[in-house]
């Protein structure tokens, strides 16, 4: 055996109380190898089980944004922003596209793994952390096809492209803690495996994706921001199509994003716990 | 010598119907999801109130040292299970606490900790970061795992190609050979062929004898003996025994006696996946020919009954017959149809299972007994019943006596110079 070994740490399992272990950072940080190869793994399952691979995270948005583009700008006449309806959709599509992506996967991800739940331990929030990484990757597929189109369109990303990183960080927040909290529940509450999707279509209609939030009033823009991916969106726009950096929005909806984010990893904490027992 | 494991008043509580039958249908499913949301919405959150409750494991304290090779067995559902699974922190204990010192491999139940997506090499690696261990450390014993697992051609394979076996060849393989100080095994003995139960028994052998801890589970007794010097024996969570292995495995078969003499209908360890719209009642071994019952004779017919509570279309039963040690001797079944049996109506709820002779030599067996119907398990139960077999004669030939190797008698003729 090899001698360079440190000596055994003693844990000591007992039934938890308050917060409990599974958050606590040294345990996370012990098992940071895991969280890396959860993260690589649902990235490996995700390109090798679709026929399509990486052309799927550049598929997606790009079709919505033609059927948008001719029902909604076309036919419709929803107002665009900056003079391009097909520019507007898509900047909202490429974060929307990684919402629903990182909420749908991220949910479904404790039921999918339930022999590694019921076999052996790891810090469990890793699981749902893991699906919602691997949506970042096809997230940053979409961003290099948003600043290619919008190149292509002939015109230049305003300085607002520096803040992506932060909106993408608001956006995987918000998908993380929902995400999380659904996980959670769907362990005990088989139905919430349909009530997702359903949850992510109306979502779909009240975030400014097909639509500029500019066409909400004041003063409920402001609560419109409550929703994180208002300000994210709005931020996506800024980036692509100059418009008027929303702080405010973005503000409302970090702040909106950090909530959900506590509350769901806090439920996902709690349930944690029973999730051998159940599953 | 420093403790590996020391629990105290360590309990688990499970709450029943938390796990229920499966859904049949959508519509259906949907329909109880509702009511039971319903329901559960109405009651205080917080509380698990399904009302009933079951102690899994009670004022369960112990001491196992580093080194240590200890035994588990019991019944099904005496806690054995749960222990190992608090042990390797897969779930949480309701009371009391564990102190585990050292990494800890596990292996629980039938099934591994493996993703089915990805290769058997991918998950290795896995394992190996759940196990704590960096990538190089777990470099260092890829070649070793994969040969004793031998599945060298399938590495690059999505695990979910494997079959049963492999799987579990390559989780043991992981699970001992990725130098955890404690190493958990839950009846992983019972799969794969006899030459890997072997290879594995030995490695476990050699991991206890390098100073680490071994905690074994098996219904196979001979296992517990050749491997275990210490036994311990769990009965309704508790703990009745601990002893050196040899005596607690007698304690054990005294225990399984004993419920096999009792009322089976009140017996609680049934197997878990049972749905119970029939349940075992009695099982009766008797000697065709005298009707002796209990005591068959080497070479002459027997039949064994099993009377259940309720008579459902399309039975199916299952009789497996073990030696006095939990080694498995043979394997009646009814899902494997033959010409010679019969299917009538209106037999009663009973089901019965014809041996023109009996080919084992003289000793005591043990009977398990699992009736399926409606494709689920009704019911289940390890040792429904004992018996013993007395030296006959097969074929005109007395049967060797119980000295000699092996358990069965095969018909034979030999061909000699004069």
């Amino acid at each position: 055996m090899s001698a360079a070994r440190p000596a055994p740490r003693t844990v000591r399992l007992e039934p938890s109380r308050g917060l409990g272990r599974a958050l606590s950072p040294g345990e996370l940080w012990a098992y940071r190898d895991v969280a890396l190869q959860l993260a690589v793994r649902d990235l490996k399952v995700r390109y090798r089980q679709t026929a399509l691979g990486v052309a799927w995270a550049v598929l997606q948005p790009l079709l919505t944004m033609v059927v948008f583009t001719v029902f909604f700008g076309r036919l419709a006449h929803v107002p665009s922003e900056g003079g391009s309806y097909a520019l507007t959709a898509l900047a909202a599509l490429v974060p929307w596209t990684f919402f629903s992506n990182a909420l749908t996967v991220s949910s479904q991800s404790l039921l999918a793994n339930v022999a590694l739940v019921s076999k052996i331990y790891f810090p469990r929030v890793y699981i749902p952390a893991g699906a919602v990484a691997a949506a970042l990757a096809d997230l940053l597929v979409g961003i290099v096809l948003l600043l290619a189109t919008v190149l292509a369109y002939g015109r230049t990303p305003s300085a607002g492209a520096l803040a992506l990183p932060l909106l993408a960080a608001v956006a995987a927040a918000a998908a993380l803690g929902v995400g999380a909290a659904a996980a959670a529940l769907s362990v005990r509450y088989r139905d919430v495996r349909f009530v997702v999707p359903f949850a992510v279509q109306l979502l779909l209609f009240v975030s400014p994706v097909a639509y500029p939030a500019t066409i909400v009033p004041e003063p409920w823009r402001t609560v419109f921001a409550a929703n994180p991916l208002v300000g994210v969106i709005e931020g996506f726009r800024w980036a692509a199509l100059g418009t008027p950096a929303p702080w405010s929005a973005i503000g409302i909806s970090a702040a909106a994003a950090a909530v959900l984010l506590a509350a769901g990893l806090l439920y996902f904490e709690r349930a944690e716990r029973g999730f051998a027992d159940v599953v | 010598m420093t403790a590996a494991i020391a629990t105290r008043a360590l309990g688990k509580r499970y709450v029943l119907g938390a796990r229920r039958r499966g859904y049949d249908t959508l519509r259906e499913s949907l329909a109880r999801a509702g009511r039971a949301t319903l329901a559960r919405l109405a009651r205080r959150p917080g509380r698990s109130g399904d009302g009933e409750t079951i102690w899994a494991l009670r004022e369960l304290t112990l001491e196992i040292g580093q080194g240590e090779a200890v035994g588990l067995v019991g019944h099904n559902g005496a806690g054995k299970t749960t222990l190992l699974k608090i042990l390797s922190r897969v779930t949480e204990p309701t009371t009391g606490w564990a102190d585990v010192t050292g990494r800890v491999g596990s292996l629980l139940e039938v099934g591994t900790g493996f993703h089915p997506e990805l290769t058997g090499r991918e998950n290795v690696y896995l394992n190996g970061a759940i196990l704590g261990m960096r990538r190089a450390e777990v470099r260092r014993r890829f070649d070793e795992i994969v040969s004793f697992a031998e599945v060298e051609r399938f590495l690059d394979t999505p695990v979910k190609r494997y079959s049963s076996g492999m799987a579990v060849r390559l989780a043991f393989a992981v699970a001992a050979h990725l130098e955890p100080e404690i190493l958990l095994v839950d009846e992983v003995l019972s799969v794969g062929d006899a030459a890997f139960q072997r290879k594995s028994l030995g490695k476990m052998t050699e991991v206890a004898r390098e100073g680490r801890t071994v905690v074994v589970v098996s219904h196979n007794l001979a296992v517990i003996q050749a491997l275990c010097r210490r036994g311990i024996v769990l009965e309704h969570g508790r703990a009745i025994a601990d002893c050196p292995a040899t005596e607690a495995v007698d304690r054990y078969l005294r225990t399984l006696e004993l419920a096999a003499a009792g009322d089976l209908l009140e017996r609680a360890d049934r197997d878990p996946r049972s749905w119970h719209d029939t349940r075992i009642r009695a099982v009766e071994v008797t000697a065709a020919d005298t009707g002796r019952a209990g005591i068959l004779v080497g070479g002459r017919p027997a039949a064994i009954v099993v009377h259940l509570t309720e008579e459902l279309p399309g039975m199916d039963c299952r009789l497996s017959i073990l030696n006095s040690l939990g080694q498995p001797v043979a394997t009646l079944d009814s899902s494997l149809p033959s010409p010679a049996d019969t299917r009538e109506r209106g037999l009663g709820p009973a089901i019965r299972c014809e041996l023109p002779w009996v080919p084992l030599v003289s000793g005591r067996y043990r009977l398990d007994v699992l009736v399926r119907a409606r494709r689920h398990v009704q019911d289940g139960l390890q040792a429904a019943a004992f018996f013993d077999v007395e030296p006959g004669v097969v074929d005109g030939r007395p049967m060797p006596d119980a000295g000699a190797e092996g358990t069965v008698v095969l018909p034979h003729a030999w061909r000699l110079p004069e």
